[in-house]
């Protein structure tokens, strides 16, 4: 594979920050600091901890209604079940929680919401007698009934999934809508609108749909807690968030005597999280399984089902959309409406919604802007995080909305996107301002990658040849103060420790850590140690979402590198009597410019000090610490027009090509070149980007090409396994992945970086309708595009 | 149900012990014997994360039951490790390339891909994807994986 890059500098970015700077560490593709680990099969999942014979195991009583009340509950036979320990339901647990609004229980207790929903718990000595005891649990319903539809479930007479929605506490900054189903509406108003399709040649309207998604993780989610008799919550568990998880879990058993002093978080490496393993999901039950159980730990592992219809999914949206643009090819209006299907809670999903609606411009200048992003309550399992935060979902129906317009006006859709594309500075849809930006050297890049303009014949008559370029951006979606920070501390030798709690979920976190404080204190990365996070130990992350770690948690390691960079100067200015501006760090040693002959090693004193003349000793242990806080971010505007505040803290964008051969008859696609070009600001280790680009694209495709989820009638998933929901193998792998990285500094971001994780997966399912429409003619408006989809509707076009 | 009295080779080491007839290998690997490569992950047999060899052949140990092994020489990633020359092989190509990210998936791939290059040193492309399409990978799209494989057949 070949990786391009290209280093360019935006208007004045560049000499604002460090990126220029010789680096020795820094944009080398340096060899992960966990690969061996991995590879050996030592490194240690949540599952894989050992807990010793007094371990127990839970079960779940699920609802297998989408919509009732709970009428009685009787746990009698359960509990005389011989290696049964307890029953727990809702009753024990009355508080809500949420991590952007409370609108969930631990168990249901009044009315289950959505079929698989937790109801009781069985805890047992013994795995299957917990599974079996579950089973003898009878919880009588009443049914009631329920909606499916976020378009529906707007309707006057539609069934209330939350009638107490008033009640819900949440963010300042959702707008939820008591007596309906709509839990969030993000509305963004700029320009005028009406003004905007009077001045367009062309006015086009469509309404394109997303399914839901699961994220399929290889590694299930995965809890034990202990509850000790020092009053003190130990929880294990496979998380992206170790710190809100902590968080949640004090807020939500506050009753029983628990502060966050007294909740622990150890988090070890996780298999894959792709957001479904952020925030708290079934961890809550393990935690309160742990206080209903003291003094003994208890393990509640998911099943892959319930890793589909009990952890979060995708949301699904039906997307409305309006574009005017004039035959010059400029976009006048947008008035896009966006109804999210979220599901049965949505404490995490709103905010998906709300990050949607904040962005759904895509990365144009449009001036006139009408957002409507609502997030509607349903009776499918509930929907959160995942890969992408709602950007993959309206990029699908805009970014084809895009291409058909320029076809309708006459012009290259690649033209017409760059006529329209956002510049630095440009005003985003609420008002601030963009960062900097390569994305129309993206699309150059892209766009001569993929031959664009060069029409392909497949050798095979039976097989066309569609080609299709799109844009794609998108900002981390975070409350205005999510922080992070680190510690770095000095050993004996010389080497360092890093305690951060940005995760390790695959993207190299670690390695990337090290390469920053390596690049800063000229330490060698495998002289560093940084470890996955353990709340008692590791200073506080926000959580690993969003793209931001790099940016976030490597600002803090970089600040925390400093620190300890600045103590070693004073230090050696103090003992040495040496202008510490004359001081660098090079090799492990700290050297002076006027001195060529100076050159003092780490390891004689960044433990046991300097020796004076007077054979005392001055400095002691060097230490550093960091803290980051986007301090320029508000959340806070109009709730109305969704003006004012400053809710992202950048963008990152970029563009996709495709060249895709489609068989005629059978529709079966072959992804013959798939070209993605992102500005990551600065690629610390080039390595790990591109395997972010090459892995989110497949990941993409997946959702586009084979991933289905069905339900039943009464909101059943049909398909929560493998082997009905399929994800790619090596076998459909695309021919040829171009992964191009551009680098325009981020002028707040560690060595100019910016976040890269999600994007790659964003613009795949636009880049496939487009492709697909160009080689046969066919627009398919309902993802998935399926092969079955591709042949029937090329079908049908022939008659 | 009566328990069984199963014999077999664990990594080199013999290992008796008495499990129920319905015990399976998977479960009695991570759970009685600190075996964790072998990971579970579907329960089964789909995603090929609890792979293990057994007389040297890669078979879904959450599809294989506990007294199936009796008699049996199996090998997991703890073992080839030390013992099988192409997983040697292999993991350094891996490593250098950074193939694999969450590394969850890791050890069914590396078994898959050692049975492959024990019964055939010069695969082709397709041969690789066909060896490993049972060990599903959700992070790395799969490319550096395969190019790891071809490139340690290819001793380059």
């Amino acid at each position: 594979m070949r990786l391009q890059k290209t280093i360019s500098k935006s208007n004045g970015a560049a000499a604002r920050n460090d990126a220029a700077e010789n680096l020795d560490v820094v944009g080398k593709s340096v060899q992960r600091v966990d690969g061996w680990e991995k590879i050996r099969g030592v490194a240690r999942y949540t599952d894989d901890l050992e807990f010793g014979p007094g371990l127990l195991y839970a079960a779940l009583v699920e609802s297998p209604h989408a919509h009732a009340r709970i009428r009685a509950i009787d746990t009698s036979a359960a509990e005389k079940l011989e290696g049964v320990l307890k029953v727990v339901t809702g009753r024990n647990f009355t508080h809500k929680f949420g991590l952007y609004m409370n609108d969930r229980y631990i168990f249901a207790s009044d009315r289950v919401r959505f079929v698989g929903e937790q109801v009781a718990a069985v805890v047992a000595n013994d795995p299957k007698i917990a599974k079996r005891g579950a089973e003898l649990v009878k919880v009588a319903y009443e049914e009631l009934p329920p909606v499916f539809d976020a378009v529906k479930a707007l309707e006057k007479d539609s069934p209330l999934v939350h009638p107490d929605l008033k009640d819900y506490s949440h963010v300042p900054w959702f707008f939820p809508k008591p007596g309906t189903n709509i839990a969030h509406w993000r509305k963004i108003r700029k320009g005028d609108t009406a003004k905007g399709f009077r001045e367009a040649d062309l006015v086009l309207e469509d309404t394109y749909t997303v399914p839901r998604y699961a994220h399929c993780a290889i590694e299930p989610h995965s809890a034990v807690g202990l509850y000790d008799a020092s009053g003190r919550l130990t929880m294990w568990t496979s998380s992206q968030s170790p710190f809100t998880q902590r968080h949640v879990f004090a807020e939500t058993l506050k009753a029983f005597g628990l502060s966050h002093k007294d909740v622990r978080v150890i988090s070890t490496y996780i298999g894959g999280g792709f957001g479904g393993k952020a925030g708290v999901t079934m961890e809550i039950i393990a935690a309160a399984l742990a206080i209903a159980v003291p003094g003994r730990p208890v393990k509640l592992l998911w099943s892959r089902a319930q890793e589909f219809y009990n952890t979060y999914q995708r949301l699904g949206v039906t997307a409305k959309i309006k574009m005017g643009a004039t035959k010059t090819g400029k976009i006048t209006a947008l008035d896009f409406r966006l109804h999210w299907d979220s599901g049965a809670y949505v404490e995490y999903g709103a905010n998906v919604v709300n990050a949607a609606g904040l962005s759904a411009s895509g990365p144009y200048k449009v001036d006139n802007l009408s957002v409507d992003s609502m997030c509607t309550y349903t009776n499918l399992p509930p929907c959160g995080a995942y890969r992408g935060f709602g950007y993959s979902e309206f990029l699908f129906g805009l970014e084809s909305h895009i291409t058909r317009m320029a076809e309708k006006l006459g012009l290259d859709p690649v033209e017409f996107r760059k006529r329209n594309v956002i510049s630095e500075g440009d005003t985003l849809p609420y008002g601030a301002h963009m960062n900097p930006t390569g994305i129309r050297e993206a699309i150059e890049r892209v766009e001569k990658e993929i031959r664009w303009g060069v029409k392909e014949k497949s050798k095979d008559p039976k097989k066309a040849i569609g080609k299709s370029v799109v844009c794609f951006w998108k900002a981390p979606a975070m409350p205005p103060n999510a922080s992070s920070s680190a510690f770095l501390k000095f050993n004996e030798d010389g080497s360092l420790n890093i305690l951060v709690s940005g995760m390790e979920i695959g993207q190299g976190l670690l390695t990337v850590m090290a390469q920053i404080a390596s690049e800063v204190l000229s330490v060698p990365v495998a002289k560093i140690r940084v470890e996955t996070p353990d709340t008692d130990r590791n200073p506080y992350e926000w959580q690993t979402v969003g793209s931001h770690v790099t940016w976030g948690c490597g600002n803090a390691v970089k600040r925390a590198a400093l620190e300890a960079k600045g103590r070693i100067l004073d230090l050696v200015q103090r003992v040495h009597c040496l202008d510490k501006s004359t001081l660098y760090l090079e090799d492990e040693r700290v050297k002076c410019r006027t001195k060529p002959d100076f050159a003092l090693p780490f390891r004689d004193f960044v433990i046991n000090g300097i020796q004076a003349e007077d054979y005392t000793f001055k400095g002691g242990p060097i230490m550093g610490s960091g803290v980051f806080m986007p301090e320029f971010a508000s959340a806070i505007s109009d709730p109305e027009t969704g003006q004012g505040g400053h809710p992202n803290v950048h963008y990152t964008t970029g563009s996709a090509g495709v060249i895709l051969e489609i068989d005629r008859e059978t529709g079966k696609m072959k992804i013959k070149k798939v070209a993605l070009a992102v500005d990551c600001g600065k690629a610390i280790n080039p390595d790990l980007v591109k395997g972010q680009v090459v892995g989110g694209l497949l990941q993409g495709f997946a959702t586009v090409l084979y991933e289905d989820m069905r339900y039943d009638a009464k909101g059943r998933q049909l398909n929560p396994n493998f082997s009905d929901y399929k994800i790619p193998t090596a076998l459909d792998m695309p021919e040829e992945v171009v992964p191009i990285i551009i680098e325009v500094a981020q002028p707040d971001g560690p060595f100019g970086a910016r976040g890269v994780g999600e994007h790659t997966m964003i613009p795949c399912a636009p880049l496939i309708a487009n492709a697909v429409e160009d080689a046969l003619g066919v627009r398919i408006k309902a993802m998935p595009v399926t092969k079955e989809k591709v042949a029937l509707a090329a079908k049908a076009e022939k008659k | 149900m009566k328990n069984h009295n199963i014999t077999f080779k664990l990594n080199g080491e013999a290992v008796s012990l008495s499990v129920a007839p319905n015990d399976v290998l998977l479960d009695v690997l991570r759970g009685r014997l600190g075996i964790k490569s072998p990971k579970v992950g579907c329960d089964r047999g789909d995603c090929g994360t609890c792979t293990v060899l057994l007389n040297g052949r890669t078979v879904r140990s959450c599809l294989a039951l506990a007294v199936e092994a009796d008699g049996a020489e199996i090998v997991t990633l703890e073992g080839a490790n030390t013992t099988r020359e192409w997983t040697r092989k292999l993991q350094a190509r891996f490593h250098s390339k950074n193939a694999f990210q969450c590394g969850f998936c890791a050890p069914g791939v590396i078994l898959s891909a050692t049975e492959l290059l024990e019964k055939n040193a010069k695969p082709s492309s397709h041969d690789i994807k066909e060896a490993i399409a049972g060990n599903l990978c959700r992070c790395t799209g799969y490319e550096p994986i395969v190019e790891a494989i071809s490139e340690t057949a290819k001793g380059k």
